[in-house]
């Protein structure tokens, strides 16, 4: 048994608290309130390799472990959950299909792009009628002179419609009872994207609707074989799965962070509201809880970096961080009393943040059901 | 050329120094001193794409190989340490003589520090290296360019700027005005294990035990105080009227 993150794992937690610190808390609040993509931190991001950060180094990544990953992602969500967001989906539900079921030359085509984050990537597997039911897909690709001819919609599309976005990987129905996944670069003609929606949080983070009419792909943008659709996108969300229970754990670090700053600086009745053991408890709690919740993310990481079979860990460590991360922001901001409502306060912004890491890449019940199957249910 | 970088690993938080042994506390986690990442931030610039080697150099105990890694996944090609128990508790002295042996090992033609260090705040150390290996030495360099044999520096005074240059081999210590320090890539931060990391004992070096350490140090720390507190100061708690509580405490005091 060996607790010990590695050198590297170390000096990647100390470089992207860093940045985050010096880069991304000074504008964070500003991009959620004017709801603004973070091209230039994404471009920095780019230019520190960590828009590639487990792609391997071969096809223009930083070839760095899951574990590793994992850090970076909770580094940015203690700051801000956009940025965090925007690298988590690019990296572990747009690039990732392509790296895993591409074919040598479709790697060549398009990891180098977005590895280096010159191209984002998206993943685009809800519709409107299609949500924890993902193989309800109703959005058809018919093969027509060796073309794939795709008709239907995506609903809340992560990253798909920003400026540098690359390309979609969409699940379709290719034949009868049959799903697989296919490549679309963006411009392609029949492929549009709605304007960005309006969300609750996340607001720097691109969601679109996406609806293609008679939008021709080659045939050649297949990603593996025909008809393993289904299998292909749960193996990417069992990885999606430990990149949003990192952000659960990185979400609930910065907001205890927050709340622990607030309450030895905040007085009432004569002292630091830190020093009424109410508060106290809840500190201790929370802090308990976040290292509970990052035991679990770094082991599913760590199962996943070992070859192991991981899926239990992540869909447990994405159950119970969504769930902690949502006891630490409310604790959070009951600490800060009234000035956690207001805007200008950070963990107003936590706050909002919260609530999609319980549904997104999986509802909290949809892991239950997950992990109910695991235990042979 | 050959550029070797003095870096410190200092304490990070707040515990800076342990009341016992009136020593740096060197328990907890520690960092590359950031006055240091400007130097080394300057070596890589004059690197750039060249064939000049950029060597890392610190004293400190084996845990300051974090500060030499860091400074490596920058983009330094080797890193140097001397660790010995026996030079724990160098004074100025002590440190500069055991700096200055690890360098007249390396010979490089130029040796950057930074302008002090963050936790003892010294900013002496590179004068007495400078001195021990007879070089010239440019302080609180703000620009700093090499041309053939000649290194020239813009200098920040209080008084404006002065231009100096001095024939290599020369020390520089540069201000943190320098530049702004790179982050570590993350490709650079997995290469960094794969260079060469050397790890140098006083032995090693040819410095007898007695010249290093508290044995060689002749200043001994007898006592650490907080500065005295403020007697007349006066909070002033927001509760809407601050500012103008502000403006009336400046003009009694006649300043505005
Ligand atoms: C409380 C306290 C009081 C002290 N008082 C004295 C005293 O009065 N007299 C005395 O002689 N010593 C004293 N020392 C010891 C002295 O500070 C250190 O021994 C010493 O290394 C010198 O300087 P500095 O750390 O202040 O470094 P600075 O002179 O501030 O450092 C300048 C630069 O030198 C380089 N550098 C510094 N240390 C290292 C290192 N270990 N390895 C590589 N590069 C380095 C860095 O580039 C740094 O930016 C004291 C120490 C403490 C903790
Ligand atoms: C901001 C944002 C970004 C997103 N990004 C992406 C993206 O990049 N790519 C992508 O493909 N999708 C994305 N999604 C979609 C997301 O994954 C889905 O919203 C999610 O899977 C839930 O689907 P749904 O919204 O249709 O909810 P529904 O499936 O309609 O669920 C409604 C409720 O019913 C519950 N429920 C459903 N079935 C069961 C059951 N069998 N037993 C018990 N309870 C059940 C659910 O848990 C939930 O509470 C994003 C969503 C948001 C909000």
């Amino acid at each position: 048994m060996n607790f010990e993150l590695s050198d590297e794992q170390e000096l990647i937690r100390k470089t992207v608290r860093d940045f985050a610190e010096s880069k991304v808390a000074p504008v964070a609040e500003e991009l959620d309130r004017e709801a603004r993509f973070p091209y230039e931190i994404v471009a920095e991001l780019a230019e520190l390799g960590l828009m590639g950060l487990p792609i391997p180094e071969e096809y223009g990544g930083a070839g760095g472990d899951t574990v590793s990953y994992a850090i970076a992602i909770e580094e940015l969500t203690r700051i801000d959950s956009s940025v965090a967001i925007t690298v988590a989906a690019h990296t572990s539900l747009g690039t990732m299909p392509i790296l895993l079921f591409g074919n040598e030359e479709q790697k060549r085509e398009w990891l180098p792009k977005l590895a280096s984050g010159q191209g984002l990537a998206a993943f685009g597997l809800t519709e409107p009628d299609a949500g924890s039911d993902a193989g309800a897909t109703r959005t058809k690709a018919e093969l027509r002179d060796g073309q794939w001819v795709i008709d239907g919609s995506k609903i809340f599309i992560t990253n798909a419609g920003t400026d540098i976005s690359a390309c979609v990987t969409i699940t379709a129905v290719t034949g009868e009872n049959e799903i697989s996944n296919i490549v679309v670069p963006n411009g392609t003609p029949g492929y549009e994207i709605s304007a960005p929606m309006k969300k609750l949080g996340w607001h720097a983070s691109d969601t679109r609707e996406l609806s293609f009419h008679s939008c021709a792909v080659p045939e050649g943008n297949l990603l593996g074989e025909r008809g393993r659709g289904f299998q292909q996108f749960m193996e990417i969300l069992n990885g999606g799965r430990i990149s949003v229970a990192a952000m659960g754990v990185g979400l609930a670090q910065g907001a205890y962070d927050l709340a622990l700053g607030y309450a030895k600086e905040r007085r009432q009745f004569g002292k630091p509201i830190a020093e009424f053991q109410a508060i106290q408890f809840q500190l201790a709690d929370m802090a308990t809880e976040i290292d509970a919740g990052r035991q679990l993310v770094y082991k599913a990481a760590w199962l996943k970096d070992h070859g192991r079979e991981y899926a239990l860990a992540a869909a447990q460590a994405k159950l119970f961080t969504g769930l902690l991360s949502n006891r630490v922001v409310n604790s959070s901001l009951q600490i800060h009393g009234g000035y956690g409502f207001m805007e200008e306060f950070a963990i107003s912004r936590l706050y909002r943040d919260q609530k999609i890491l319980e549904i997104g890449e999986g509802t909290n019940e949809v892991q239950r059901m997950v992990i109910a199957r695991h235990l042979g249910l | 050329m050959k550029i070797a970088v003095c870096v410190k690993h200092v304490p990070e938080g707040t515990s800076r120094i342990d009341p016992g042994t009136k020593r740096l506390d060197r328990a907890g986690e520690g960092a590359l001193n950031h006055f240091d990442a400007n130097a080394v931030e300057e070596a890589l610039r004059l690197k750039g794409d060249s064939d000049t080697e950029v060597v890392a150099v610190s004293l400190g105990p084996q845990k300051a190989l974090d500060s030499l890694r860091k400074a490596l996944a920058m983009g330094a090609d080797r890193a140097v340490l001397v660790s010995d128990d026996a030079a724990a508790g160098s004074d100025l002295v002590a440190t500069s003589r055991l700096l200055a042996a690890a360098l007249a090992k390396e010979e490089p033609d130029l040796v950057l520090f930074g302008q002090q260090a963050s936790d003892a705040d010294g900013a002496v150390l590179w004068a007495a290296v400078a001195e021990r290996l007879g070089r010239p030495v440019v302080s609180q360099a703000m620009e700093l360019s090499v041309d053939g044999g000649t290194v020239h520096v813009k200098r920040q005074t209080e008084h404006g700027y002065d231009t100096i240059e001095a024939p290599l081999p020369a020390v520089v210590a540069v201000s943190d005005a320098i530049n702004e320090p790179r982050y570590p890539s993350l490709k650079g931060i997995m290469g960094a294990k794969k260079k060469p990391q050397d790890v140098l004992s006083l032995a090693d070096l040819g410095v007898d035990a007695g010249d290093a350490g508290e044995a060689g140090s002749r200043t001994t720390v007898l006592a650490l105080g907080d500065p005295p507190a403020r007697a007349d100061s006066q909070k002033i708690e927001d509760d809407g009227n601050a500012a103008q509580a502000i403006v009336d405490f400046l003009a009694e005091k006649r300043l505005i």
